[in-house]
């Protein structure tokens, strides 16, 4: 799946809009998010999971970072908590492109029947800079092809994404 | 200083000095008196000393199970209720969790609400909540309600008209600071503790005057000494002075800025000593590799000065955390006799799983044991250095970063979070609920960004092995530091329980069961399913001559988010195991109160 040219800019529009540019990296990263390691067969599929349970650095480090950040609202395993719902459940709905506008910008229901409010994670590092890893996981795991609970088994770590996290990171 | 200052000034000082004196011993004594009166439950752990404990005894062993619902009261908010309500005279005062409505019901018109305030906040405030947007509920004193809300106001209301008398802006929710802890109200003060340790924001205890809402002083839990409120030469730890800088030589750099140390727990306040008592939270980031050295005052008990703040000694029991063991657990105040000496205690069930008790006039340490057997991240507690003896397999710190390691118990929830413990001195027993849980960690490197989370730490959570329930509700000897029984649950254990005289100790589970158990032998003696799972803390109060029991349900909290959806897949066919079941599959949303009573 590629981004459509115009969605780029419309997710970097939102972003400088949302007065974010004490982080100039964030627009960079997604760009470089919303155009590189997309799947190249055409379909959504933007995860490798060998016939022995082995998963591609992607998933796994989407993992990690998943159940470190996003699970504290969303549960364990994108399985849902009490009051935000699960994505493996939301990833089947959301297009790329969507999913990627919410966790940017956010997400907010706050009324009489509810009080729910993701917060804009677009300046967050944490989450920007391995933001098609979390992808891959959560769809994985929304696909089934990956179960709860840590990968048991890994690929290495690509040069090329550890290069990507260096710069993204800032060293 | 009276010197230089013009005579009128000076004469003005000393005025206001006496009066606010005044006020401050009358509310003062006000709530020593109306903590003794069983009839009223004053403050959210019933009574200074944190004993949950009612000398109220209609309701007993022998009538227990023929407990019924006397009425119900919606809060109107679905996430999760924590804390319980108060009982002043004929009112009651149920609060919820965010937007934190506050309910003043008349319990001489059968519960109709005489007030309602509903503040209006910044929804922006509930995702920089790190584990839903629960209240521990509110405070009274000197005719005034107090409530902490989740931006980190503090509202004092008129207790008769819910009308804000002051309000006052405690932290900064743009930077993660948030409010969740219950107010304790001291003399002419009322006290809060902040959280967001997952935000890397700096732990604090703040004393307002309660007149005016005005800061009478603030201690940080890391930084200069004239901010951590220590003295170099007379504050102790482990009876010794802690010497100058004793929390910046424990850090890196300028990390202690955004150290964490956060103070969201129960504070408790011995009148005699005039200390009061509370503990901080994790050191941030949960990446302990990219923060060296101790981390003090981060997991330390604190007690202070009540009119001045000044520690009078510290005493920090995870030093250099690897694991998320807040230490901010209620802190038990009671007198019991160790080895044939009559002994005041401080007694705390922290999240490292070792049960504390100490002698709350000096510090000293006297007992460190495990309470859930299962805990293995250390072997003992050093009762000369009061360091755990830790065990290298377990330690995060050693595997370091990108490296996960595994089967640590307790969890990060920790043996036991924030529902406090009740002490019954009938039975000389502490009544604690448990989690019963281990985790997988895995720190890495994280940056740090100003009102993002914080963490640094990939977790997975289950059961220890071969076992397969999450949870236990256990009797505690303080003074021997042993299990007298304890009652297999489920799921984590996350509400408050309560003792009475009656000989019932009361507690709420997960799935949404009032449970009344022997305070002897921890027979199941009642239960009923309340509308929603437990995660309030039991009350109880009388009126009009009739022992009543109170409990909020509201499934969410931390627990909310890590058993909602089960804590493992159900991979193997264990579907009829206890552990691998989702809470979901037991309960759903909806902050309702039960009140129960005997019938007529």
């Amino acid at each position: 799946m590629r981004l459509p040219e115009a969605r780029i800019i419309a997710v970097i529009l939102t972003l400088t809009t949302a007065a974010i540019c004490s982080m100039p990296t964030a627009a960079e990263t997604q760009e470089k998010a919303a155009t590189t390691s997309r799947p190249a067969d055409g379909g959504d599929r933007p995860y490798r999971i060998g016939a022995d349970g082995k998963v591609d650095w992607a998933v796994f480090n989407g993992f990690r970072r998943y159940n470190s950040i996003c699970n504290t609202c969303h549960g364990p395993d994108g399985a849902g908590s009490s009051f935000a719902p699960a994505l493996v459940d939301s990833l089947k709905r959301l297009s790329y492109d969507q999913f990627l506008e919410i966790v940017v910008n956010g997400k907010e229901e706050v009324n009489t029947a509810a009080e729910k409010k993701m917060p804009m994670f677009g300046t967050n590092p944490n989450v920007m800079c391995y933001i098609d890893d979390i992808y891959a996981y959560l769809k994985a795991r929304s696909d089934g092809a990956l179960g709860r609970g840590r990968p048991p088994k890994h690929e290495d770590k690509p040069a090329e994404a550890a290069e990507a996290e260096k710069s993204c990171m800032g060293g | 200083m009276a010197r230089s200052m013009p005579k009128s000034g000076f004469v003005l000082t000393v005025a206001s000095a006496v009066s606010l004196w005044a006020v401050g011993a009358q509310a003062n004594d006000d709530l020593i008196k109306m903590e003794k009166d069983a009839k009223q439950w004053v403050m959210p752990l019933g009574n200074y000393a944190g004993n949950r404990y009612s000398s109220l005894n209609q309701i007993n062993k022998t009538n227990v199970n023929k407990l019924q619902v006397a009425w119900t009261f919606s809060t109107g908010v679905l996430r999760g209720h924590e804390g319980g309500p108060l009982v002043i005279g004929n009112m009651m005062y149920v609060h919820a969790p965010f937007p934190n409505t506050v309910f003043a019901l008349d319990l001489n018109k059968n519960g109709q609400i005489v007030w309602k305030y509903e503040p209006s906040q910044d929804p922006n405030v509930i995702p920089v909540m790190c584990c839903d947007t629960v209240n521990r509920g509110v405070a009274y004193g000197d005719g005034k309600i107090f409530l902490h809300q989740a931006d980190t106001k503090l509202v004092a209301l008129d207790a008769k008209t819910g009308k804000v008398v002051w309000s006052v802006t405690d932290g900064d929710p743009s930077k993660g600071e948030t409010g969740t802890s219950a107010p304790i109200v001291i003399k002419d003060k009322v006290l809060i503790g902040n959280s967001g340790g997952e935000f890397g924001v700096r732990g604090k205890v703040t004393a307002y005057n309660m007149k005016d809402g005005k800061v009478a002083w603030t201690a940080y839990s890391m930084g200069p000494d004239s901010d951590v409120l220590v003295d170099p030469e007379k504050t102790m730890s482990m009876g010794k002075p802690i010497g100058s800088d004793s929390s910046l030589k424990t850090w890196q750099g300028d990390q202690w800025k955004i150290g964490g140390g956060a103070t969201w727990g129960w504070m408790s306040y011995d009148p005699q000593l005039n200390l009061v008592y509370y503990g901080s939270g994790n050191p941030s980031t949960w990446n302990p590799v990219q923060r060296p050295g101790d981390n003090k005052w981060s997991m330390t008990i604190f007690a202070r000065d009540a009119d001045t703040g000044m520690a009078k000694w510290v005493y920090q029991m995870t030093p250099h955390d690897e694991w998320d063991y807040d230490g901010v657990n209620e802190m038990q105040l009671v007198d019991q006799k160790i080895n044939g000496q009559d002994r005041k205690l401080l007694v705390h069930f922290d999240r490292n799983g070792f049960g504390y008790t100490l002698d709350r006039t000096s510090g000293e340490l006297l007992v460190a044991e495990k309470f859930d057997p299962a805990v293995n991240w250390a072997t003992k507690v050093d009762l000369k250095t009061g360091l755990p003896q830790r065990v290298k397999q377990y330690s995060t710190e050693a595997g370091g970063e990108d490296k996960n390691t595994k089967d640590i118990c307790p969890a990060a929830l920790g043996s036991k979070d924030q529902q406090p413990s009740a002490f019954s001195p009938q039975t000389g027993l502490f009544y604690v609920p448990t989690n019963h849980v281990c985790m997988d960690y895995e720190p890495f490197k994280v940056a740090y960004t100003a009102g993002q989370p914080y963490v640094g730490a990939t977790l997975s959570m289950y059961p220890p092995k071969g076992d397969n329930h999450l949870g236990n509700f256990i009797a505690w000897d303080a003074t021997a530091g042993k299990i007298k029984w304890s009652i297999p649950e489920p799921f984590s254990v996350w509400s408050g329980a309560l003792a009475t005289a009656g000989g019932v100790v009361f507690y709420g589970t997960l799935e949404g069961y009032l449970k009344a158990v022997d305070a002897e032998t921890g027979k199941e003696l009642y239960r009923f399913k309340t509308p929603s799972g437990i995660i309030g803390n039991v009350n109880t109060y009388e009126h009009n001559g009739k022992q009543y029991v109170a409990v909020l349900s509201g499934i969410g909290g931390w627990a909310g988010i890590g058993m909602a959806a089960g804590l493992t897949e159900d991979t193997a066919g264990l579907g009829a195991v206890g552990a691998y079941k989702a809470l979901s599959q037991y309960t759903a949303l909806g902050g309702t109160m039960t009140v129960f009573s005997l019938p007529e």
